[in-house]
């Protein structure tokens, strides 16, 4: 039976994503070099709010998503079929400050083929990564990331989702689910 | 998602849901395609072959290009320098070409239903690039996708098919791919080129081109295949006349009281079936059919290829 509970509520993730923006003006500053990127599926919704919370703190920052479906390594293996999303970014990512976002890190495959997907683009000056979720024991590759909202220790059958109020849920908050 | 059918033979039995899962990730196919870099490695533990019994220039380098993008492995084959000269049986070709481990194959043959034989007595996923008058799946696909990028839908838009419907196997995938998304269609040609009991897959006939050009939304003119009309007694009585009659020039656009989009699959016989003034002309979308084939083929590769199980 599956079991769930509230891991982190919306005010407290609200408290996290004003957290992760000030990093990102603490390292970033003007902005004018550097693109917000959301990895496909679930890294958009987390990459809207961070622009859309940078905005309200006065901060102008241009904002991309990539596709990571063409590049990943489990293409076929999946009982599950993998359909591909949409890419889009703004300008040539030549010499850009690009910082990845994504809501749960996890293994880093998906990481490493939104990086490849990203690559193909131009050459980034360097790449970031920023997630919200960090599942600290999981990692298959080593992929860590430069912004975490909340490190969580969990096991293999144990899930960690980002609901979000963009796709239907209630209000944003991140629940923990025991399968 | 998944499609419902493993091999890519027809149109028909597609569904609607199976239709709009390919043109999603056509879309995505598509900005691969303008970025710099126009190549993707998902295919890259697939080998494909291209098995063209019968000529072909634009499906079957569109079809190469799609592999190549997907990164997958390609071997040519064509009948005309090949053992089929020597007597091969089309089983034993294929079977010889699979043996060497290549896991899907794109075929072309002038044998309707030869992509089905082969579908069902081998391993490989098939995709039917042409069987003689039956389907041309990918040509139907894309053609559908090109009016819903011109148009904004396809559901509701009225085409007209013209020409050589009895020989062609464009049409009858048009016919249905345009049906399953809701479009209305009409063939219109001379009495001999249509079918007897076409109006039972529920489109209507039309034998009077103005008529049928100012009924439309999209024509869709077909090349009048004289290589598949052998008979004694000719269809029509001439091209002139058929020219005449069911030719597409730049006055009967201007006499519509519409603006019309123009389509041909290929190759053009000019001034035949559709005269260069209209084929290069502003309401042609005949060269996007052609850029989106490829998007349409590397969508269609891509989800039938995640049928093949990694060994």
């Amino acid at each position: 039976m599956t079991k769930q509970v509230t891991l982190i509520s919306n005010n407290l993730l609200n408290m996290m994503i004003q957290r992760l923006c000030k990093q990102l003006i603490e390292n970033h500053k003007d902005f004018t070099n550097s693109l917000l990127v959301g990895l496909q599926p679930r890294g958009t919704f987390l990459c809207e709010r961070i622009v859309a919370e940078l905005h309200a703190m006065g901060v102008q920052v241009k904002h991309g998503v990539v596709d990571p479906t063409f590049y990943r390594d489990d293409f076929r293996i999946h009982e599950k079929p993998l359909v591909a999303k949409s890419t889009y970014l703004p300008e040539n990512i030549d010499g850009m400050r690009v910082v990845l976002i994504d809501d749960v890190l996890y293994t880093g495959r998906t990481i490493r083929a939104g990086m490849e997907s990203l690559m193909e683009y131009g050459r980034p000056k360097n790449i970031e990564l920023l997630v919200l979720i960090d599942r600290k024991k999981g990692r298959e590759i080593p992929v860590e990331a430069n912004y975490v909202g909340k490190e969580v220790e969990s096991l293999k059958n144990e899930r960690v989702k980002v609901l979000w109020k963009n796709e239907g849920a209630k209000e944003d908050h991140v629940i923990f689910l025991n399968e | 998602m998944k499609l419902s059918t493993r091999h890519l033979n027809a149109i028909e039995p597609l569904t609607k849901a199976d239709i709009e899962l390919i043109f999603s990730q056509a879309d995505q196919f598509k900005e691969v395609l303008n970025r710099p870099i126009k190549k993707v490695p998902s295919l890259r533990d697939v080998t494909i072959a291209n098995l063209f019994f019968e000529n072909s220039t634009r499906t079957r380098l569109s079809f190469e290009l799609a592999e190549k993008r997907l990164g997958a492995d390609v071997v040519n084959f064509s009948a005309s320098n090949s053992s089929v000269k020597k007597g091969e049986t089309l089983i034993d070709t294929v079977n010889n070409i699979l043996s060497m481990k290549v896991d899907m194959v794109v075929m072309r043959h002038s044998a309707p239903g030869a992509c089905d034989f082969i579908a069902q007595r081998t391993n490989a996923v098939v995709v039917n690039a042409g069987d003689g008058t039956h389907e041309h799946p990918t040509q139907g696909l894309l053609d559908a996708y090109s009016i819903r990028e011109k148009l904004g839908q396809v559901k509701g838009k009225r085409v007209v098919i013209v020409g050589d419907i009895t020989h062609s196997r464009v049409g009858l995938s048009n016919i249905y791919c345009l049906q399953k998304l809701g479009a209305e269609v009409m063939v219109c040609g001379p009495t001999t080129l249509i079918p007897k009991y076409i109006h039972e897959l529920g489109v209507q006939v039309e034998h009077n081109l103005e008529k049928a050009l100012e009924w439309c939304d999209v024509a869709n003119m077909l090349r009048i295949q004289l290589e598949r009309q052998d008979t004694s007694v000719p269809y029509f009585p001439s091209l002139r006349e058929y020219s005449a009659m069911f030719g597409l020039t730049q006055d009967r656009l201007n006499a519509l009281s519409k603006d019309i989009v123009v389509m041909h699959p290929g190759p053009i016989n000019r001034g035949v079936e559709i005269t260069s003034e209209v084929a290069d002309g502003s309401n042609s979308i005949i060269l996007n059919q052609v850029e989106n084939g490829v998007a349409i083929r590397m969508a269609a590769l891509f989800i039938l290829s995640q049928g093949l199980t990694r060994k």
